[in-house]
């Protein structure tokens, strides 16, 4: 059934059709109408499972890893302060190879203060051992999330499915939202390792030595490694029972691009449009969107960006001191190509700013004219 | 034919890694036994964590979680919840967090769950500063005590921890003493046919952190309830105080020159000690009347 409605809305629906059995949440702007609607059907007695109303984010995420841990499905989410308040938390999480999901509605950390959509809030969160997935609209932050319980319990690790502040949190489009059997279908009953088991005793998460941490880590790693093939197989296991998929990225006109735009999220659909005008100008400009960032689909940008002469990464977040932290990442990845493409980052959207097809196509063209690149980053905004 | 006793289960096995002598590794034993091997524990960072021992090796005969410092309580309650949605809301949670995790660092949290009134049992391992860390203070520390980070003696007064549990109204908390096992065990016992959540706090003499003996604890632990500086009693419903066990109201200073800490107190100190210790004694007396009256 296909409804009007805001991707808040469609992350809760996706939340409850996957029957989480336990929630935990806290509220914050802008995530804060998801744990709203959930609760509007705990109340109603439709969503099933426990619902606790925390004191905070840092609580919330204790709960989540916990009965997790204890074999529990179990969902949460956070924005902002909320996301980097539960800092120590998500390490934990990820350490004790949990499957909590969780939404993260991408919102600017203070200070200043802000409520508009920036990415930093969980690209700090890079290191923590959790997957992300950034979603481009409403739907399919709604599929992600489905998506998102059967990837984590597969591999037990703890995901974010990351969306917009504002952008995809409240802005409304159409969503095609499933019937309940067709997700029972697709995502069955939870068969998570309950480590709580009194007849078989064991310590959970004990004090190792230097070597034992190392192993550990390790562990988790090729875990991570390995969720990328989990990742595209449950992308393709959906498109068989929804008709919908979108892989570890997505490339667009890329086979001939002598420029290639690198996007996440949002910016993707408002670059999409912008392509079509750029192609119509009869520029061969191609676009590569970036959905995976945890794990690095290092091979899937590799096959297409190897030999792409000149790439501009657009991005709404900045690591201060350095660059927008997908353009560092992509720079990574791509160092060891044969075809050696010059890689712009530029800063557009930083603060929820607006990024409109005017100033992606300026991008567009100031990357095929300039043959200069820069090392540190290019500001651009649509005011400037 | 002679009635052959059985010893009970010891959920808290030899080999454990507590110093010799502690008094906290007693009160873990004892609740413990208490408790019988049904049930999930979680520990946090605290001497309860060194105790429960490093991988491979553990002291617990439970099935337990070393969890982070500051959530011991929403770690019982997520266990809790999960276990009740798989069907075994029988099984009880029980949690173990030192004074800082309780006190200071983890109060938040544990407020949070105390006001849910989440599913578990609580047990405060209250040796009065961080000792795990090496002896520094805590909001736990008396006043005038000596620790690594407050040489000169505690300008502070210790928390009243039971006081700001009482006020979230929770079912149940007891204070409870490793010198009064039978007292600790039907706590315990009572604490574990209820539900919701229960809190216990049990002063556990430290032998490094308060300079005693090997030999001490019991007999520190003794004294602070004899002087009535660690009275026993428990609260129903936030409301209902029932002191458990009367003292023989020696004076303080005899509780105080057991332990190293306090070698260093003037006798103006001493007195102001005691004049706390004898307000708070009314005080709870007064609260433990208005119930049996109400009664």
């Amino acid at each position: 059934m296909k409804r009007f409605i805001t991707g808040n809305h469609a992350v809760a629906e996706a939340a409850r059709l996957c029957r989480p059995q336990i929630v935990a949440a806290y509220p914050i702007t802008p995530q804060t109408p998801i744990y709203e609607k959930l609760s509007d059907w705990d109340a109603a007695g439709e969503l099933g499972g426990t619902m606790m109303r925390v004191e905070s984010e840092h609580s919330a995420m204790a709960v989540c890893l916990s009965a997790s841990l204890a074999g529990a499905r179990t969902f949460t989410a956070t924005a902002s302060q909320g996301l980097a308040l539960m800092h120590e938390m998500l390490h934990f999480a990820a350490g004790c190879r949990t499957a909590v999901v969780m939404a993260v509605v991408n919102r600017t950390l203070a200070a200043p203060w802000a409520f508009w959509s920036d990415q930093t809030d969980s690209l700090s969160q890079r290191d923590t051992g959790w997957l992300q997935i950034y979603c481009e609209n409403n739907q399919e932050s709604l599929d992600t999330t489905i998506q998102a319980f059967r990837i984590a319990e597969e591999i037990k690790l703890p995901i974010m499915v990351v969306l917009e502040g504002n952008f995809i949190s409240h802005f409304m489009e159409p969503v095609e939202i499933p019937e309940q059997h067709m997700v029972d279908g697709f995502l069955p009953a939870v068969c998570l390792p309950r480590r709580f088991d009194v007849d078989n005793p064991g310590y959970a998460i004990p004090t190792v030595t230097q070597q034992q941490f190392r192993k550990y880590r390790k562990l988790s790693q090729e875990a991570m490694e390995h969720s990328l093939e989990v990742i595209e197989q449950v992308d393709t296991e959906f498109a068989a029972h929804f008709g919908r998929s979108y892989g570890l990225v997505e490339a667009v006109d890329c086979e001939d691009a002598e420029l290639v735009i690198l996007t996440t999220a949002t910016i993707t659909s408002t670059a999409r449009v912008a392509l079509a005008e750029l192609r119509a100008e009869g520029l061969k400009v191609g676009l590569f969107k970036l959905r995976i960032f945890r794990p690095f689909p290092t091979a899937a940008i590799r096959a297409v960006l190897d030999k792409a002469p000149r790439i501009a990464v657009i991005e709404r977040n900045i690591s201060l001191g350095r660059e927008g932290i997908f353009c560092s990442e992509v720079k990574a990845a791509l160092i060891n190509s044969s075809g050696h493409p010059r890689i712009q980052g530029y800063l557009a959207g930083i603060g929820g700013s607006d990024v409109n097809p005017k100033l992606i196509k300026r991008i567009a063209h100031h990357a095929l004219e300039t043959d200069m690149v820069q090392d540190g980053p290019l500001w651009m905004a649509e005011d400037e | 034919m002679m009635k052959m006793k059985t010893r009970p289960v010891e959920v808290l096995r030899r080999g454990h890694m507590a110093c010799p002598g502690c008094g906290l590794s007693l009160g873990m034993r004892m609740v413990l036994r208490a408790m019988g091997p049904k049930m999930v524990g979680v520990v946090v960072p605290s001497c309860v964590a060194v105790t429960s021992g490093p991988f491979p090796y553990t002291a617990l005969g439970v099935p337990a979680f070393h969890s982070a410092f500051e959530i011991a309580a929403p770690t019982a309650a997520g266990i809790a919840a999960a276990l009740k949605e798989q069907g075994k809301e029988d099984i009880p949670v029980l949690a173990f967090a030192g004074d800082g995790g309780t006190f200071d660092i983890g109060l938040q949290s544990l407020s949070g769950a105390a006001d849910r009134n989440e599913n578990f049992i609580y047990v405060c391992m209250d040796n009065e500063a961080y000792m795990n860390t090496g002896i520094q203070v805590s909001s736990a520390t008396p006043r005038y005590t000596w620790t690594g980070t407050s040489p000169t003696g505690n300008p502070r007064r210790k928390k009243q921890i039971m006081e700001i549990m009482a006020a979230h109204r929770m079912p149940y908390a007891a204070t409870a003493s490793i010198a009064f096992p039978e007292d600790l065990t039907r706590k315990i016992q009572k604490a574990k046919a209820m539900r919701g959540t229960r809190f216990i706090h049990m002063l556990s003499p430290c032998t490094t952190g308060w300079k005693i003996g090997e030999d001490m604890a019991v007999k520190v632990a003794m004294l602070s309830v004899e002087t009535n500086v660690f009275p026993l009693y428990e609260i129903e419903n936030g409301l209902s105080y029932t002191i458990t066990y009367s003292s023989r109201n020696l004076p303080v200073e005899k509780y105080l020159m057991a332990q190293g800490r306090y070698q260093h107190l003037q006798p103006d100190q001493i007195q102001a000690i005691q004049a706390e210790t004898d307000r708070a004694w009314v005080d709870l007396q007064g609260r433990a009347a208005k119930r049996k009256e109400e009664l």
